[in-house]
């Protein structure tokens, strides 16, 4: 079956997480992506963990092998005369050119948007960077953690007695690289419509100051109220019970319960008995601290002998809101996403065959597809160039010159 | 310049709460007609509200102020579903009509519509679009060329295809929970947040420009099944795969970044003022140094290296404190830019509407509502250059665009919209029965 962007040409210059999963997902639908890296070093997230079999190594880059499935990788010297030649033909040749330098480095290459666009009018061309292509913090320096801070509702993340706390992992950099894959989709629906490409600026800073995950509505909450957001003490977040995460006999779950979901919860603890009970199923009971003792000496038992699958199997049978707290061990093992085929083996020449995350939706009829592992570096040097027509003498020339 | 890229195209929109509503706020920004489809007697509870009047005294007395669900001045006396800000933040740009769903007329009614949309996004639990008939093989008969995108929490098959939950459950059943919060303290204390939403709204958005694209070149539209949990997991990719290849569980490494020491957010002067600071090189460690005047106990062995900085976090956080603590984070911010240290406040809402940097790129708009009046709204996540954008309409109100939908692009005469009004269809005021 064809794929949604089969007809889709790009070309990659991005490093480390955001622009890397902006292509990784265009290309995972079908897009022919040309990751473009510096030669003998690459991207940088290849030296970044974890790594296959914890042994630090450019190919062995569980991160870079994650971010850069089905592109083809070649590379180039993009500081040479002879590289920004190579560049500029390549350019002629997409729809599409994703990079996430610092944005005082193309201009500096002399490779800027303005530049590009005239040699080829269709041309997009994102750009993505920690604050955008202009402003007061254009150049400032920034981190997943400063960025979340800026941008993001992390004044609202962590308790009130303690410190702020980052979300996990690096999920603002790949919710900018989601964010920049919508924009760089919209104006290729427009450059093909209209004939004219563009340049997409995307602020990681912004993507997160326009979140809504929180953001969004509590910048709305004090613009009509001059009400401030702030950390909760988890009394208070947890107003009622059963309400937020509770240990269990193998882990943790989290459920959403208080009065008003009272009746399901004694429903789910075979306790239908205790429905009724305005202790439980009132908010004034709620909240007299005799009735917390008096659930407590329920709850603890039941939940303290069961699994977390177990209570949420339970939960879910009584319309409960509820989920475990998943580890990614659980996550590899659940039924769900095995029944949904979610996890991919791919073969990579380095590391052999790995599981990895798989598509993050289903087409009907043009499906996600996995056609070839994360590149080595440089491996389609000798295939993309042949294509620009580019002898085998050429490359040899090309290599000792450092250009590749 | 050039048009806003999805004018011309529709979008019927009946999804609820957060993440499909993000998907298809970031399609109107856009150019296209996004219209949101709700019901005057049914409340979908937390999309427009916890419940449908809520009582002034319980929203004059709030057990906690600030928030993402709170009312325009806290005044619920007329039409509170039209001030709820969990809603007004996405509902931008969007149009609104009333149609009851479960009644046959409000089926066929809405049949007429998809048959002159181009795009469906719904995110309710899957026995809502099978109870009412509205699933895709019904809804392509009538327009083949729909593109239908469907974005339950589990998506639209396996074991757990009917489970229930919020945004709050996704992020534990992903993973995300088990991945974050403060390292020394096991996770019954970690904070509710919703990254789900964000992250399985925004891949939505961009399912359906690829659906979108791969129609324009052949004509054909499809179905697609997106599991919210699914666009997630991809986002805590090296985790998994940690696991995958190692078999290592990761667990929370809280303000920690591979690589980096000192990383951390730091108390400041005032209350509750914050600076984060990422140092991933010696230059920036020199940086950091620098700023702070070079004390001596900068120079001593421990903190020397990298490794020995990582190894040694705790003593060197507490006295980096030391030393935040007697100023100001925004003028720290501007003092380790200066010398090249990744740093930045911890951003609250007031600070956000004065920033200069947001000024200067005017992220924020201003909008007026009929409602709710004049205000500055969070504006567009990027800039394009040759389309230059800005919000247009207000959060939409309920049913605000009946007579346009109904009598535009329907074609419903005028006794047969007054019909409607008496069955109960089109209104701007839920049912007196609805709570």
């Amino acid at each position: 079956m064809e794929q949604a962007l089969s007809d889709v040409r790009v070309l990659d210059l991005t490093r480390y997480v955001a622009g890397p999963y902006c292509t990784k997902l265009l290309a995972d639908y079908g897009a022919d992506v040309i990751k473009v890296e510096e030669p003998g070093s690459g991207d940088p997230s290849r030296r970044m963990g974890p790594f296959f079999q914890d042994e630090p190594h450019l190919e062995k880059s569980g991160l870079f092998l994650h971010l850069n499935t089905n592109k083809r990788g070649i590379t180039l010297n993009l500081k040479s005369e002879t590289g920004k030649k190579l560049f500029q033909k390549l350019v002629t040749r997409v729809d599409i050119l994703v990079e996430n330098f610092s944005p005082r480095v193309m201009p500096d290459l002399r490779l800027e948007y303005e530049k590009l666009e005239r040699l080829n009018p269709k041309l997009v061309m994102t750009s993505i960077s920690n604050f955008g292509q202009t402003g007061h913090y254009r150049d400032f320096k920034a981190s997943e953690l400063v960025l979340y801070g800026m941008g993001g509702s992390m004044n609202d993340t962590g308790t009130i007695d303690r410190y702020p706390t980052k979300k996990g992992g690096r999920v603002i950099q790949y919710q900018a690289g989601t964010i920049a894959a919508v924009a760089t989709m919209l104006a290729l629906l427009s450059s093909r419509a209209q004939g004219k490409g563009q340049h997409v600026d995307v602020s990681i800073f912004e993507s997160q100051m326009a979140s809504i995950d929180r953001r969004m509505s509590q910048l709305l909450t004090y613009q009509y109220n001059k009400e401030i957001s702030y950390r909760m003490d988890l009394e208070e977040e947890r107003a009622g019970f059963p309400v937020g995460i509770y240990p269990c006999q193998d882990g943790f779950f989290h459920i959403a319960g208080g009065y008003v979901f009272w009746p399901r919860i004694a429903q789910m603890m075979g306790r239908s008995d205790l429905a009724a009970d305005p202790g439980f199923s009132t908010p004034l009971g709620q909240r007299e601290p005799e009735n917390l003792e008096r659930f407590n000496l329920i709850w603890y038992p039941w939940i303290t002998e069961r699994t977390k699958s177990e209570i949420v199997a339970a939960g879910q049978a009584a319309g409960v809101l509820c989920g475990p707290v998943n580890t990614t061990e659980d996550l590899f093992h659940d039924p769900h996403w095995q029944a949904r085929e979610f996890w991919v083996e791919i073969e990579h020449p380095v590391t052999g065959k790995v599981t990895y995350p798989g598509a993050p939706f289903k087409m009907a009829e043009t499906p996600w597809r996995v056609v070839r592992p994360a590149p080595l570096l440089g491996q389609h040097n000798e295939e993309v160039y042949r294509e620009l027509g580019y002898s085998k003498e050429d490359l040899v020339r090309l290599r000792e010159g450092g250009v590749i | 310049m050039i048009s806003l890229p999805l004018t011309g195209i529709r979008v019927v929109d009946i999804t609820v709460i957060y993440a499909g509503p993000f998907a298809t706020m970031h399609l109107a920004d856009w150019g296209a007609e996004v219209i949101r489809v709700e019901s005057i007697k049914h409340f979908q509870v937390l999309t427009r509200g916890g419940m449908a009047r809520p009582p002034q005294e319980l929203v004059s007395n709030p057990t906690r102020t600030g928030g993402i669900a709170t009312y325009c001045g806290r005044d619920v006396s007329f039409r509170p579903w039209n001030r709820w800000t969990l809603f007004n933040a996405h509902a931008r740009n969007k149009l609104g009509c009333t149609m009851d769903l479960t009644q046959p007329k409000g089926r066929e009614l809405f049949k007429r519509l998809i048959q002159a949309s181009d795009v469906f996004l719904e995110s309710n639990a899957p026995h809502v679009t099978e109870n009412l008939g509205l699933t895709y093989d019904v809804l392509q008969e009538v327009n083949p060329r729909l593109i239908m995108l469907s974005m339950p929490g589990f998506g639209g098959y396996g074991p757990y295809k009917y489970y229930r939950g919020l945004g709050v459950h996704q992020e534990s059943f992903v993973g995300h929970t088990f991945l974050r919060g403060y390292p020394d303290s096991d996770p019954s204390t970690t904070s509710t947040l919703y990254h789900a939403d964000e992250a399985s709204g925004a891949t939505a958005a961009f399912a359906v420009l690829a659906a979108l694209h791969y129609r324009n070149q052949t004509g054909k539209g499809q179905f697609i099944d997106l599991a919210q949990a699914e666009a997630t997991m991809p986002h805590l990719g090296e985790a998994i795969m940690d696991y995958t290849m190692n078999r290592r569980v990761q667990t929370s490494s809280g303000n920690c970044l591979p690589g980096a020491a000192p990383c951390g957010c730091y108390r400041c002067r005032g209350v509750d003022r914050w600076l984060n600071i990422t140092v991933g090189s010696d230059g920036e460690w020199a940086g950091l140094c620098r700023a702070m005047g070079n004390p001596p106990w900068t120079k001593e062995e421990r903190f020397s290296d990298s490794l020995s900085r990582y190894k040694n976090r705790n003593e060197l956080d507490r006295l980096i404190e030391e030393w935040t603590r007697k100023h100001n984070h925004y003028k720290l911010m501007y003092r380790l830019q200066k010398e090249g240290v990744p740093a930045g406040p911890v951003i609250f809402e007031d600070d956000a509407y004065k920033d200069p940097h947001l000024k200067e790129r005017g992220f924020f708009n201003e909008l007026t509502h009929a409602e709710c009046g004049t205000h500055l709204y969070p504006g567009l996540g990027w800039r394009m250059s040759k389309t230059p954008n800005r919000l247009r309409l207000p959060p939409v109100r309920l049913g605000e665009h009946n007579e346009y939908i109904y009598k535009g692009i329907l074609k419903v005469s005028d006794e047969e919209y007054r019909e409607l009004e008496r069955e109960g269809h089109i209104g701007m005021d839920y049912t007196p029965e609805v709570r």
